[in-house]
C-alpha cells in the first residue's frame, strides 16, 4: 500500500525553481532514501511533504488524501514527523523539554511516560543528559535528540534529513542501526542523505535527485550496482 | 534628613518606577523574542489600558469607594482589554506582513503607534484626565526616617506578583515552553505541531496585557493621564529591553530597574533637567560599546 505519493511537485523560493517535477511513492513499512548531492533539493523535497513550502505546482498525498498547502503543525497530526536539517534542536530548553515538545501532537492515547522511556531506552544518553540545557550536548547527542524528539510524536512515516551529517563514523553506525530499529517496529522512514553507500544500504528503494529532479530510481540494492550512482556519489 | 535616609528614599522611588517600566518593557521584549520586532505600537497599549482603568472605575464609582478589591477588579479590566488590544494588532496589522522584509513590520508598528495615539486624541479628548484614586492612599509606612507611601508599595508589590505569574507561565507551562521554542525557531517549532500562529497571538496578548496593568499602576502615581502619555514611558521602557538585551526577559526587569534608579539618582543627586534625557544617553552608550545588552547573546546561525 503506498503510505505517501508525491506527483509533480515542484517548489520556487522567488525565481528559483528548486525542485521540479518530482514524483514518488513510499510503501507502507520500508524505507526510502532520497540521496544527491548539495542543492539537489533534497531538503526542499522534505519541507514541501512537512508543509514548511508550498508547492508551486503537484499534489501529494498521504493514505490517499491531499495534504498539499497544509499547515505544517496540522501535518505533523496525520503522524508525519521530521528531524529536520540541522537537527532543529532548541537549544535555549532542556533536553527534556525538547522531547516534551515532540509530544505536542502525539494522539491523545499516547502515554508521556511511556513514550519518554521508549527513547532513553533507545537513546541512554539522553537519559543521562535530560535535564541538561540542549545547547550543551555534543552533535551526536543533538541527532539522537533530534530522532528521540520526532519518535515522541508517534510517527507512521519518519522523515529523517541527513542524520549523519558532521558525525563521527562510529556514531554514524549507531544511527543507522537506530534508523534500522525504528523501521523494524513498524515506522515507515523517508531518509534524506548525502552518505549514499550508507543510506542505500539500509533502504529498501532509493531515488537520486540531481539539480531538483528525480534522475534514477529504483531499488536500493540496484541502485548500490549502478554504474551511475557508483561514480557519481560511491567514489567509483 | 540624613545622607543615608535619603538615599534609602530615593532607592524606594526608583525601585517603584523602575517596576512599571519592567511591566511595559517585557512586553517588548517577549515580542521581539518571538518576532524580532519592535512592537512601537507597544506604549499606546499602555496608555490604552491607563484609560481602560480610568473608564472602569468612573463607571463603578471606584473612586467613591477605594479599596484593594477596586484595584485588583480594575487591573484585571485593564489587562483583559489590552490583551484584546494586543491580539487584534498582531492579527491585522503583522500577521499580514510575517513574510515581509522586517522594516516594513518596523514601519507598520510605527503607523499603528500613531494611529492608536490620535484615535486616542479622537476618543478621549486631548485633554488630560484625572486617574480616580482606586485605593486609599492612608499614611504609608514608616520606618524610622523613612516614609513610604502606600502607592509605591502597591506599584512595586503588584509588579512583582505579575512578574511572577509571567515567570512561572514562560518557564512551568506547556505554553511557555512553546513560546521559547517558536522564539528560537519558527520553522522547527511548526514541525513539533506547534501552532505558531497562536503562540504569537497569545506572546502578544500577555505582554500587551502586562502593559495594561502598568497603565492603572502608572495612573495611580502620576493621576493625570492623556492619549500621548505613553511615547514617553514606552521608549524608555524599550531602552530599558535593550539595556538588558532585548529578548531575554530577566533582562528586560534589570534594565527597567536600572533605568529607573538612574532616573531617579539623577534627579535627586544632580538636576531633575536632564531625567528624559537620561534613557536616551544609556541607549546611545549601549550601543555603542554593547550591543547585545547586558544579558544579551549574540546568536550565530549554525550552517
Amino acid at each position: 500500500m503506498n503510505l505517501l505519493e508525491v506527483k509533480n511537485i515542484s517548489v520556487k523560493y522567488g525565481a528559483i525553481e528548486a525542485i521540479r517535477d518530482i514524483s514518488f511513492t513510499i510503501k507502507k513499512g520500508e524505507i526510502l532514501t532520497l540521496i544527491g548531492s548539495n542543492g539537489a533539493g533534497k531538503s526542499t523535497t522534505l519541507r514541501a511533504i512537512s508543509g514548511l513550502v508550498k508547492p508551486a505546482g503537484g499534489q501529494i498525498l498521504y493514505k490517499g488524501e491531499s495534504i498539499t498547502g497544509l499547515a505544517a503543525h496540522l501535518i505533523v497530526k496525520k503522524r508525519i514527523c521530521q528531524a529536520p536539517e540541522g537537527r532543529g534542536i532548541f537549544l535555549n530548553l532542556s533536553v527534556e523539554e525538547n522531547l516534551d515538545l515532540g509530544a505536542w501532537a502525539a494522539p491523545k492515547e499516547a502515554k508521556y511516560a511511556d513514550d519518554l522511556a521508549r527513547v532513553f531506552d533507545l537513546f541512554p544518553r539522553l537519559k543521562e543528559r535530560r535535564a541538561q540545557n540542549a545547547g550543551t550536548l555534543s552533535g551526536g547527542e543533538q541527532q539522537m535528540l533530534a530522532i528521540g524528539r520526532a519518535l515522541m510524536g508517534h510517527p507512521e512515516l519518519l522523515l529523517l534529513d541527513e542524520p549523519s551529517l558532521g558525525l563521527a563514523p562510529q556514531i554514524i553506525e549507531r544511527i543507522f542501526d537506530i534508523i534500522r530499529m525504528i523501521n523494524k517496529s513498524g515506522t515507515t522512514v523517508l531518509l534524506v542523505e548525502q552518505n549514499a553507500l550508507q543510506a542505500l544500504q539500509v533502504a529498501d528503494h532509493g531515488i537520486v535527485l540531481e539539480t531538483g529532479k528525480v534522475s534514477l530510481s529504483g531499488l536500493a540494492s540496484d541502485l548500490l550496482n549502478s554504474d551511475e550512482v557508483r561514480k557519481a556519489y560511491l567514489g567509483g | 534628613m540624613g545622607i543615608g535616609v535619603e538615599f534609602v528614599q530615593h532607592l524606594i522611588n526608583g525601585f517603584s518606577l523602575g517596576a512599571i517600566y519592567a511591566l511595559i518593557a517585557l512586553g517588548y521584549t517577549m515580542v521581539f523574542g518571538i518576532l524580532q520586532l519592535i512592537n512601537f505600537a507597544h506604549g499606546e497599549v499602555f496608555m490604552l489600558g491607563a484609560f481602560a482603568g480610568m473608564y472602569f472605575s468612573r463607571f463603578f464609582n471606584l473612586g467613591a469607594h477605594p479599596s484593594f478589591w477596586a484595584l485588583i477588579a480594575t487591573l484585571f479590566f485593564s489587562m483583559a482589554t489590552c490583551g484584546v488590544v494586543g491580539f487584534i494588532i498582531e492579527k491585522f496589522a503583522y500577521r499580514p506582513l510575517r513574510k515581509s522584509p522586517r522594516i516594513n513590520v518596523l514601519i507598520t508598528a510605527v503607523g499603528v503607534s500613531l494611529f492608536l495615539q490620535f484615535s486616542g486624541q479622537l476618543l478621549f479628548g486631548s485633554d488630560p484626565k484625572f486617574f480616580p484614586q482606586i485605593i486609599e492612599a492612608g499614611h504609608g509606612f514608616s520606618f524610622g526616617e523613612i516614609r513610604v507611601n502606600t502607592m509605591q508599595v502597591v506599584v512595586m508589590v503588584i509588579s512583582l506578583v505579575l512578574m511572577a505569574i509571567l515567570q512561572t507561565i514562560i518557564f512551568k507551562t506547556r505554553l511557555g515552553r512553546a513560546m521559547r521554542a517558536v522564539s528560537f525557531n519558527h520553522d522547527n517549532a511548526s514541525l513539533m505541531g506547534i501552532p505558531t500562529d497562536k503562540v504569537i497571538s497569545y506572546t502578544f496578548m500577555l505582554g500587551s496585557s502586562l502593559a495594561g496593568a502598568a497603565g492603572v499602576l502608572f495612573g495611580l502615581i502620576y493621576p493625570k493621564i492623556e492619549p500621548l502619555m505613553g511615547s514617553l514611558p514606552g521608549l524608555k521602557a524599550f531602552v530599558a529591553a535593550v539595556l538588558g538585551g532585548v529578548g531575554n526577559v530577566a533582562g528586560a526587569v534589570v534594565g527597567a530597574i536600572t533605568l529607573g534608579l538612574a532616573e531617579e539618582f539623577l534627579v535627586g543627586y544632580v538636576t531633575p533637567t536632564f531625567k528624559d534625557a537620561l534613557a536616551f544617553a544609556i541607549l546611545i552608550l549601549i550601543l555603542l560599546f554593547k550591543p547585545t545588552g547586558l544579558f544579551g547573546i549574540r546568536r550565530t546561525e549554525k550552517v
